[in-house]
């Protein structure tokens, strides 16, 4: 019973602060297609894969007092920093939830930029076609993002370092 | 490239309650819509188990699909042509996009991918681009229109007006499916002006806007998304109906797991159990065939699931009383799954919080960090503006969220006092707060 929330919520305690929801959004999503049990349903919005389901998960977090949001403002918009609260860490321990590896990886995404971090998710997303045929969807679709040759090599390279700390797991 | 056929010789008409008329020109729609695929849809209930609750909404997807299609035909064929920034040689992949956006959805949709995670868009896309009807048709037109067609529906097509059309706040797909569930549903509170929407859209480079003076209509449209998410999406008496539905296939999935030799033996549910479902089993399955199973599951020797399919078939369902999960209310939730236990009765299958949150949702709140594309309104100097920023009605509804959390159980039980008598009371007292 409210498992699902309950994992979200495994996730900020292994990740720690979380600055931004386009970081966090990319976070889940990334950590989902390294075959981490979240179910949040994604899809393709204007900066790569986003759950709306999430969104609202996270609202409702917040709003028991399990997360705790704090608004700053950042010229033109509004980032958003999210903690796991104490009443938070008191709901999970009614949950045994084991997830092993998810703080190697989590950790690690969370020290990198959101700008890379849509490129990682992008890239998976598409990950069904051809290096050549991914390349052609990040470089139309995210057209305004300007990455570069090597930043899309670099994503390519992350995520193998990614599976490399679930791998470790068997 | 022209699809071989090209126009038919004379325009069909389907009635159609809700548009009164779909009109269908093109000979690549009307061979759409006779393929196996498609038809399929007529077996796929719109609104799950809503006719429980609301027993009018008994209308298909089939319906909707057609809903959609026509709403698209309108914005192109009598708004958007000859406008700038509209490239009138997207229009026939709009019109199959429109017609085939929901062509993956399985029977009860919402239960069947949150118990076998499954997620219906990735079967659209494979009817589209895998050995079907649909992709022969489609490949009719060229080897990559059935690409095409899918990235428009998977919102990757570059074009964004294209995918905007099909899927945005303010969509064809929406639009159809308000007006459409609160005509079945019998609701008055889905209505809004929908021809007065259609004529004030205009094309833009990335996505459509609204002229100005159709900002109280697009309000109304607002409105009426967030009463129906309320009144009929989120209705409990549904997600009591939801939760039966979902503890049955959970239930069945279990029983095939440990071993358990079933009387009906669940042959479509096969593939499901073991996680490797391919599209050819996926698209045998319907409503028909799942009502089928929960029929026979009555029968049953296993006391869980003959007795789901009873709730279900026979519509006993749960009652529910509110839940908040504080950290108060947790420890009342441990304490009443104990008791259950005690009293005999798998609060596994019994006990169950719901959310809301877990149905379909998606009321209006503007972009965060640019997630999600807001409503622009064009005004009449040529600006873009965003709706909240001008409408009162709509920045006050703005971001405001309502959770809902419900506990459910089988009052039935708790109140056959023949058995475990001062436990089940105890149960009463917890829950009657």
């Amino acid at each position: 019973m409210l498992t699902e929330h309950a994992k979200i919520m495994k996730a900020f305690m292994a990740a720690g602060e979380i600055v931004g929801r386009k970081k966090l959004q990319k976070m889940i999503y990334i950590a989902k297609k390294l075959q981490f049990p979240f179910y949040e349903k994604f899809d393709f919005h204007f900066y790569g894969p986003y759950s709306e389901e999430l969104t609202w998960r996270i609202e409702e977090l917040c709003n028991l007092g399990f997360l705790n949001e704090v608004k700053e403002k950042k010229g033109g918009y509004v980032q958003y920093r999210y903690t796991l609260t104490e009443a938070g860490e008191q709901f999970l321990s009614h949950y045994d939830i084991e997830l092993p590896h998810l703080q190697d990886c989590l950790q690690d995404m969370n020290g990198q930029h959101s700008r890379f971090l849509e490129l990682v998710s992008t890239v998976l997303y598409f990950e069904h076609l051809s290096k050549e045929e991914v390349k052609e969807k990040v470089f139309s679709l995210k057209s305004k993002q300007r990455y570069t040759e090597e930043e899309f090599e670099e994503a390519y390279a992350y995520i193998d370092k990614l599976r490399g700390y679930v791998h470790s797991r068997s | 490239m022209a699809y071989p056929g090209g126009q038919l010789s004379e325009e069909k008409v389907f009635k159609d309650p809700v548009h009164r008329y779909i009109h269908v020109r093109d000979k690549i729609i009307w061979d759409l819509i006779g393929t196996k695929e498609f038809q399929r849809l007529r077996r796929i209930k719109q609104l799950g188990t809503t006719y429980l609750t609301f027993h009018g909404a008994e209308h298909s997807r089939f319906n909707h699909s057609l809903g959609v299609y026509e709403i698209i035909r309108r914005i192109i064929d009598d708004v958007f042509v000859g406008r700038e920034h509209w490239d009138h040689s997207e229009r026939l992949l709009c019109l199959c996009a429109a017609l085939l956006h929901d062509l993956g959805h399985g029977p009860f949709s919402h239960s069947f991918e949150k118990v076998f995670h499954l997620d219906h868009e990735n079967f659209t896309q494979a009817i589209i681009l895998e050995d079907t009807e649909v992709n022969a048709v489609l490949r009719r037109m060229g080897n990559d229109f059935p690409k095409k067609v899918a990235e428009v529906i998977a919102k990757t097509y570059q074009n964004k007006l294209v995918v905007s059309l099909i899927s945005s706040q303010i969509d064809a797909d929406r639009m159809d499916y308000l007006l459409r569930d609160a005509y079945y549903t019998g609701v008055s509170y889905g209505n809004f002006d929908m021809e007065r929407i259609l004529r004030v859209m205009r094309p833009r480079e990335d996505q459509v806007v609204i002229k100005r003076s159709g900002m109280h209509a697009v309000e109304d449209y607002i409105m009426s998304r967030y009463q129906m998410y309320w009144q009929v999406y989120f209705h409990p008496v549904t997600r009591s109906a939801e939760v039966i539905l979902t503890k049955i296939l959970h239930r069945a999935k279990k029983l095939y797991e440990s071993g358990y030799t079933f009387q009906t033996k669940p042959v479509h549910f096969y593939s499901l159990f073991v996680g490797n479902v391919n599209l050819q089993d996926y698209l045998k399955l319907d409503e028909a065939v799942i009502l089928y199973y929960f029929q026979q599951w009555q029968e049953e020797k296993d006391e869980i699931l003959r007795d789901l399919c009873s709730r279900f078939v026979h519509r006993r369902l749960f009652k529910y009383v509110e839940f908040s999960p504080t950290n108060e209310q947790m420890k009342k939730l441990m304490e009443l799954t104990l008791l259950f236990k005690k009293a005999g009765i798998d609060p596994e299958y019994y006990l169950v919080v719901d959310s809301s949150s877990d149905l379909p949702y998606d009321f209006y709140r503007p972009g965060e960090e640019g997630e999600r594309l807001p409503i622009y309104l064009l005004m009449p100097n040529g600006e873009l503006r965003e709706l909240s920023r001008e409408s009162v009605l709509v920045d006050a509804i703005s971001g405001k969220r309502r959770t809902d959390h419900k506990l459910y159980f089988p009052d039935d039980f708790l109140y056959d006092f023949s058995t475990k008598r001062a436990t089940k009371k105890k149960i009463m007292e917890i829950l009657e707060g």
